[in-house]
């Protein structure tokens, strides 16, 4: 069954044809951006005569720099505040069987199955009261908290797996547990710790609703609003809408083709609520 | 002595960010459903399960509850039936299958309102798909895929289905690729056809893979709201309002922050149950170790 038969290049013309069906939108996305304006013709044929001027143009109107800036700086703070209090907290939770650590890991996991719709509006008027809307602080402080049961999950399964022998020499050599937690388990929680870096930054990056929430009247934005602001202002053009599309997408894309295997293992693996 | 190594500290950061984010403000969201808050007025009034009735009586409520529920069926049923045979695809010994791995995944991790606005354009009536039809010589299916009220609902799951798929194949694939060959061989020696083989050894293999990817994708249709709020706004009408879109139009552009709240918990309590549920019946599949 190892072979390669006339069955198996029938199966291989499917796949392809399915696969080219899947990439069709993307093709469309690409090939209309690359349109000049008074190009009328159906959007699925072939650009004859591409340019790259509508990039340009979008870049400068829908302020996307700025935009590309704040996601940045969001997406990196949420992940390295989540990954650090979510690994140490499920070091415990992973390592002490007492009725109480059972408990609280129950309460940490109730977060997976609570929509935030429902913290959503009482949240919100708390971040108002607190002064906190409008600035890129009250969505690091969000993705930081929200994203806390699904990262302890995936830290408490792989620690409860790691065998306990490197924290026992640690400890017989009398290091303290901020010590022993920095120079000796969290080297060993790499894997898991790029599977929820990676994991967490997709979730942060593609968010719409809660930066359009807690943005919303300032000057301040995220990629996914700035792309909904721009295109509502240029719902005509679409050849300007899609370069804007395509140049907020990309950073994200290039992440993905450059470590595939990684962001598909970690999809594969870890359970996302 | 093993509180000396893991200290019950270590927990304090993360459960104080917790708390602030999820559990406060989700008990105030529990318990401001049976209120008339307004989002203002300090003084909340308890009135009871008022905000509920007003939600069953109310028809746009109502619409988008049995809206928001066929999405997230329609969703679970096709992405998982798709995603299912593009994994079966991909396991086999096709000389494309990697490249086709990493192109069906990518839809998963665009930005959804990058892929709304997309297909927003496709859908258009002078739109790609259109063209297409009119291309290949189905002009009949020639429609207004976002204008028309009877399809508006189908032409959303459809941009989910195409998006998540490759999601749901990964996890398939992780659980297809537990099996060992020998197995499958083995079936093969039996004289189990395809179909037997599937049904008897395949099946009972993904089991975990089929509740993960059940949960995620009726969590996932149950909170609907980017792909929405992009392509349609909850229109034609409120032909394809979900909950999701009615809580924030009714809080952020109506200021009515109880009946929301309430719509919230009529949202939270559709996904306990249903993932509960979903769940025993799954695990008791696994073979009931649960």
């Amino acid at each position: 069954m190892n072979r390669y038969r006339a069955g198996t290049f029938g199966l291989e013309l499917v796949m392809v044809a399915v696969a080219a069906l899947f990439a069709f939108p993307l093709y469309i996305l690409v090939n209309v951006a690359v349109r000049r304006s008074g190009d009328l013709s159906s959007p699925a044929r072939p650009t004859t005569d591409p340019t790259l001027a509508n990039f340009a143009d979008a870049w400068r109107e829908a302020g996307l720099a700025g935009a590309i800036a704040n996601s940045l700086v969001v997406t990196v703070l949420s992940v390295l505040i989540v990954v650090a209090v979510s690994s140490m907290a499920a070091y415990p939770l992973a390592r002490i069987g007492a009725r109480w650590s059972q408990w609280t890991f129950l309460l940490v996991m109730l977060g997976l199955l609570l929509p935030f719709q429902l913290a959503l509006i009482p949240l919100y008027q708390t971040m108002r009261d607190l002064g906190l809307l409008g600035s890129l602080w009250s969505l690091v402080l969000f993705y930081s908290g929200l994203q806390v049961p699904f990262t302890t999950f995936l830290y408490v399964g792989f620690i409860r797996a790691l065998p306990p022998d490197y924290e026992e020499a640690a400890l017989i050599d009398g290091a303290g547990p901020l010590v022993l937690f920095g120079r000796v388990v969290l080297p060993l929680l790499r894997p898991v710790t790029g599977t929820a870096a990676i994991l967490n930054a997709i979730f942060v990056w593609n968010d719409f609703l809660t930066p359009l929430l807690y943005l919303s009247g300032s000057r301040q934005q995220t990629i996914p609003v700035a792309i909904f602001g721009f295109v509502g202002q240029y719902t005509s053009n679409w050849s300007l809408v899609f370069a804007g599309l395509i140049i907020g997408v990309v950073p994200i894309l290039a992440v993905y083709f450059l470590m595939q295997r990684r962001i598909i293992t970690g999809f594969a693996g870890g359970l996302k609520g | 002595m093993k509180a000396g190594r893991a200290p019950w500290w270590f927990l304090v950061p993360a459960l104080a960010l917790y708390a602030f984010v999820v559990l406060v403000p989700s008990a105030q969201g529990a318990a401001f459903a049976f209120t008339d808050w307004d989002g203002l007025d300090p003084v909340r009034r308890f009135i009871g399960l008022d905000n509920f009735r007003e939600i069953l009586r109310d028809p746009a409520g109502r619409g988008a509850a049995v809206n928001t529920l066929v999405i997230a069926i329609a969703i679970t049923v096709i992405q998982n039936a798709i995603g299912l045979l593009l994994a079966l695809g991909v396991n086999a010994r096709i000389r494309s299958r990697n490249v086709l791995r990493v192109l069906l995944f990518a839809p998963a991790v665009m930005t959804p309102v990058v892929t709304a606005y997309l297909w927003k354009f496709m859908y258009a009536p002078e739109g790609a798909i259109n063209g297409l039809f009119d291309a290949v010589g189905l002009g009949a299916w020639h429609s207004d895929f976002l204008g028309n009220p009877s399809i508006v609902l189908w032409s959303v799951v459809g941009v989910v289905v195409w998006q998540f798929a490759g999601y749901s194949m990964v996890i398939f694939l992780a659980g297809l690729q537990g099996i060992p060959a020998e197995v499958i061989e083995q079936s093969m020696v039996d004289g189990a056809g395809p179909v037997k083989r599937f049904w008897y050894v395949v099946r009972p293999a993904l089991a975990p893979a089929i509740t993960v990817n059940l949960m995620l994708s009726i969590i996932g249709g149950l909170k609907l709201f980017d792909q929405v709020w992009v392509m349609t706004g909850g229109g034609p009408g409120r032909a394809s309002e979900t909950l999701s879109t009615l809580i924030y139009k009714n809080a952020f552009q109506f200021g009515e922050f109880g009946y929301s709240i309430a719509l919230a918990l009529v949202l939270t309590v559709a996904v306990a149950v249903l993932s509960a549920g979903q769940y025993r019946l799954l695990r008791a599949q696994e073979g009931g170790d649960a």
